[in-house]
Formats: C-alpha cells, sequence, structure tokens
C-alpha cells in the first residue's frame, strides 16, 4: 500500500506546480525507495531509464532544419499564403490537418507531423495568419488559444490514427502481452480493425469542436476589443 | 548497418555543440548552468549507447560502462533544469521585418526543406527496409522510422543550405540552439518520464492497483464491470502518463478474469477499444509530456498546460463514446 505515495505525490507535485523535472525526480526515488530497492539500484534504474528511452527526444533533430527556415521567413511566407486563400478559416485550416494527420498515421505514416516539423513552422502560422487576414493583430490571449489547438490537433489526429495500424506499438502491446499471459491467438490485424470506431468517434467530437473554434475566436476578439 | 544509436549520437552532437556555443557566449545570463545542462545531455546520449537496457539486454554498443554512473548524471541534470537554472536568452536572430522581406523574396522555396522532412522519412522507413548492401539490410529492423527521420534532416539540412544559401552554414545551428533553449527543461521530461514508470514497476505501484481495482469491483455486473475497466484505463494513463503501462495491470484485474473468463466477452474488440479509451486518459495529462508539455514549449505559449485545457473537452465526450462502444461491440 505505502509504495503508493510515490503516484500520491507525483498528484500533489503537479497539483502544486512545481517543476516536473523535480515532481518526477522525487517521486521515482521516493517510491523505489519505499518498494525497497537500493540506493545503487536507484541510480542503475536513472541511468538505464534514460538510455533506453532516448528515441522520445529524436524529433528535436530537426531543429536546425526548422530554425533555419524560420531565420529566412518561413512562418511569415505560410501566412502569407493563406491571406491569399479567403475560404480557409483557422478552424478548417485545422480540421484539414486533423484529417491529413488521422489517415496518415493509420497507414503508419506518424513522421509526416509533429509539434517540431509541422506544427511550430507551419501549421500554426497558417491558422494565426487566416485569423489575422479576417480581424487584423490578434490578443495575446487568442495567440494562445490558436497555438493550444494547432498542438491538440497535431495530438488527436497522431493518437487516434496510430492505433488503426497494425505494427504500431499499442497493437503490437496488445497482441504480444494477451497472447503470452492468456495464451490466445489474436491476430494484430483483427485487434488493429477495433480501434476504429473509436478513430472515427474522436474525428467527429474533435472536428466538431474545430469547426465551431472560428466562432469561438471571434467572440474572443471582440470581447477584446470591447 | 545503420543503427537507431547512429541517430541518437548525432542529436547527442547537436546539443554539445548547442551547450559548447552558449559556454563561448559571454552575454548568456546563465552561462554556465545551460552550458552545464546542455553538455551533460548531449554526452549521455552518446553514453546511453553503452548501457543496458532495464530489462537486462546487452548495450547496443561495446565496452558496457556503468548505468549508475548515467543516473548521477541524469539526476544532476534533473536539479539543474528542475532549480530554473536554464532558461533562454535572446538568440541574436532576424527582425521580423527582415523575415517577411526574406518570406516575399524566397517564396514558396522555403516549403521545400520542410517538406523534405516528411518525404525522405517516409521514402527511407518504407523503402530501405528492402535495401541490401553486400546482402545484408542497410537500416537495423524496427529503427526504420527513427533513422529515416535522422536521414530526413541531413538532407533537408543540406537541402536548406542549397536554397537560402545563408552566409554561414552554422547559422543552422544557432537557429536550432534558439529553438532548444525555449524548450528547456521540457527536453528531458519524457525520459525521466519514462525511468519514473519503470520505477514504479520495480517498485510494485502496478500489482497494488490492481489488487484494489479487484477489491471494488462488485461480482456479476456487465455495466459496473465495463465502467471499471475503461476508468481504470483512464485514470491509470493519467497517472502513469502512457496507456502501455495501465494495460497489463487492469486487463489482468479486470479484462481477462471478470470480462473475458465470467462475462464472455471478445478479447479483440475489448483489448483494442480498451487501449484507445487509456489514450483518452492521455490527451489529459501532463505525465505524457512528449505530447502535451513539449508542443507548448515548442510554440513558446505562456500557459505550459495550455494545450491540456484544449483537449479534455475532447477526451470526456469520447471516453464516454468509449465506454458505450465496450458495452456494446465486445458482446455481439
Amino acid at each position: 500500500m505505502i509504495v503508493l505515495l510515490g503516484v500520491a505525490l507525483v498528484v500533489i507535485g503537479f497539483a502544486l506546480r512545481f517543476n516536473p523535472l523535480l515532481v518526477v525526480t522525487v517521486a521515482g526515488i521516493v517510491s523505489a525507495l519505499l518498494g525497497g530497492i537500493s540506493p545503487l539500484h536507484i541510480l542503475d534504474a536513472f541511468g538505464s531509464g534514460f538510455a533506453s528511452s532516448r528515441s522520445v527526444t529524436i524529433a528535436f533533430i530537426v531543429l536546425p532544419v526548422i530554425g533555419l527556415l524560420e531565420r529566412y521567413g518561413l512562418q511569415q511566407r505560410a501566412k502569407q499564403l493563406v491571406s491569399q486563400a479567403a475560404a480557409l478559416t483557422a478552424g478548417r485550416l485545422l480540421l484539414l490537418y486533423l484529417a491529413i494527420r488521422q489517415t496518415t498515421a493509420a497507414f503508419g505514416l506518424t513522421s509526416i507531423g509533429g509539434a517540431a516539423q509541422m506544427v511550430r513552422p507551419v501549421i500554426y502560422p497558417m491558422a494565426e495568419g487566416a485569423v489575422m487576414r479576417e480581424h487584423g493583430r490578434t490578443p495575446v490571449a487568442v495567440t494562445e488559444t490558436i497555438k493550444a489547438h494547432a498542438a491538440a490537433a497535431d495530438t488527436v489526429g497522431v493518437f487516434f490514427g496510430e492505433d488503426c495500424f497494425v505494427a504500431v506499438g499499442s497493437i503490437l502491446l496488445i497482441t504480444s502481452y494477451v497472447n503470452t499471459s492468456y495464451h490466445l491467438k489474436l491476430d494484430p490485424l483483427h485487434v488493429a480493425i477495433w480501434a476504429i470506431p473509436t478513430a472515427i468517434a474522436a474525428f467527429l467530437i474533435h472536428g466538431f469542436r474545430l469547426l465551431r473554434l472560428d466562432g469561438r475566436l471571434a467572440a474572443m476578439i471582440h470581447e477584446h476589443r470591447a | 548497418m545503420i543503427t537507431a544509436e547512429w541517430i541518437y549520437w548525432v542529436l547527442g552532437g547537436f546539443f554539445l555543440i548547442v551547450g559548447i556555443q552558449i559556454a563561448f557566449d559571454r552575454h548568456h545570463k546563465l552561462r554556465r548552468t545551460n552550458a552545464a545542462f546542455w553538455c551533460l545531455l548531449g554526452a549521455s546520449m552518446w553514453y546511453g549507447s553503452f548501457v543496458r537496457a532495464p530489462g537486462g539486454e546487452p548495450p547496443p554498443m561495446h565496452p558496457e560502462l556503468p548505468a549508475w554512473l548515467l543516473g548521477v548524471a541524469v539526476i544532476a541534470m534533473a536539479c539543474i533544469a528542475g532549480f530554473g537554472f536554464t532558461g533562454h536568452d535572446r538568440v541574436h536572430t532576424t527582425s521580423e521585418h527582415e523575415r517577411e522581406a526574406y518570406a516575399t523574396q524566397k517564396k514558396n522555396w522555403l516549403f521545400v526543406p520542410a517538406l523534405t522532412i516528411p518525404l525522405v522519412t517516409v521514402l527511407v522507413s518504407v523503402g530501405a527496409g528492402k535495401l541490401l548492401i553486400n546482402g545484408k539490410p542497410l537500416l537495423a529492423t524496427g529503427s526504420a522510422t527513427l533513422v529515416g527521420l535522422g536521414v530526413a534532416t541531413i538532407a533537408a539540412l543540406f537541402v536548406g543550405w542549397l536554397v537560402l544559401r545563408p552566409r554561414n552554414p552554422g547559422v543552422a545551428f544557432t537557429e536550432g540552439r534558439r529553438l532548444l533553449e525555449s524548450i528547456g527543461w521540457a527536453a528531458l521530461l519524457p525520459q525521466m518520464l519514462a525511468t519514473l514508470g519503470l520505477l514504479f514497476t520495480q517498485a510494485g505501484v502496478g500489482t497494488q492497483v490492481g489488487s484494489i481495482v479487484h477489491h471494488i469491483l462488485p461480482e456479476h455486473s456487465r455495466v459496473f464491470a465495463v465502467i471499471v475497466y475503461a476508468l481504470g484505463m483512464a485514470v491509470f494513463t493519467i497517472v502513469m502518463g502512457n496507456a502501455f503501462a495501465a494495460f497489463p495491470i487492469m486487463t489482468a484485474a479486470v479484462g481477462w478474469p471478470v470480462l473475458v473468463e465470467q462475462m464472455g466477452a471478445h478479447p479483440a474488440p475489448l483489448f483494442a477499444i480498451a487501449m484507445v479509451t487509456g489514450f483518452c486518459g492521455t490527451l489529459c495529462t501532463p505525465m505524457a509530456a512528449n505530447f502535451n508539455l513539449v508542443p507548448p514549449a515548442l510554440l513558446e505559449m505562456r500557459d505550459k498546460y495550455g494545450q491540456i485545457k484544449v483537449q479534455i473537452p475532447t477526451a470526456v465526450p469520447l471516453l464516454l463514446v468509449n465506454i458505450c462502444f465496450l458495452l456494446i461491440f465486445p458482446f455481439v
């Protein structure tokens, strides 16, 4: 029972808005000590945990390219392009991105989008450009909302797309875990098919919210000016 | 054979360049701690190649080096960044005005290097598995996407230099540093969370939660069992930041013994929908830092929880839809 204190520490730490790095480090050490793991083994775990999870930071590798392109006006060009396409509002643009992200991820092409590769350099500036075309300069709160929605469209798209793909981690985890634990013979394809209803539901729910985004942003700008 | 290790070394090299740049930047306000942080992170990416995996698999490269030393470095980095000794300083870059002028001048050529990244990634990860050199595959299996992204970035960098012709090509790394410094401590968090998951598992947190869930479960109620399974997946994912950690625990406690064995649910739809129910939890949690905290840092948002706040109104209705799916599909 007492090992659950580590979980409680995480919840409390995040709730009190301590720096997440410290929260995670302290919670990890505390629950390991309570679980009877020796200090040297804890250090070992931090080391091997870091080494084996290096792939999660791999997206940062694109930053020199994106930085270089930003220096020469990539974000500005994205805005200029959108300013010529009157039908493309921020909400519709993000809906289109959600659709593309989800479909490509469903075919296993998860590295097509992403916060570093697509959202910061192209998608967010385009969405903001579309709002600026309509309303002129945007207040900070509106910019924040656009950024948050651009990032969210990317995450929702990739999550509920990739799980329809046969060779993705979550599907393989299910089949390998239940097939070894319970002596089943589940086929990955058979499991992946059942992720499709949820994928469609996710697209409908999030897409509906994106279609209403333009109205919300307009209201925010209106309120700010009043 | 090109393996993921090569790409980790390239990324580590980029972190080291950033650290060294900061070390020589006299105007940087937090010069020493920032330089130490990025150099340590870069060196750790390299050192990680020589460390044994948590399961006991031998390290990808020889000789094997002690993991605890890397552990000390990781905790040191967490302290430097956690106590606020990293932070971004203004890196000299072009002004908004200059960028507008460049954008008008370079036009859509600017998109060419940007689109090179996904294009080459896909080509490499799909095609290179079939590429043989001396009868051996060019890419290691299982790391095709990762290697693809690395190769694509290097290709895009050359395309970028060709299209934009900067006077000093090294400016790419200064600009990369600008973005990396704006991410700051969030760059280390995803890996720290992976480690936390490992420690939780070793300390037996999962089995504890499993036994609690088993105790509160009323017997013979399909609706209750489904709701406990679904909410357990979502809540446990919120705490652990990862549906992968929640799935074995909740399935061992409820999914298999109660829903499949007692109530005769079909395994394929039950487990698939349970997993995506966990994903609803992922949308709501700062513990999934890579998806929910790194993008706001990268976009330089003021509210680092801003993205999560936008995702919750999608996650909650989707969770309810999933509960309905779980009540229907596995039982027809």
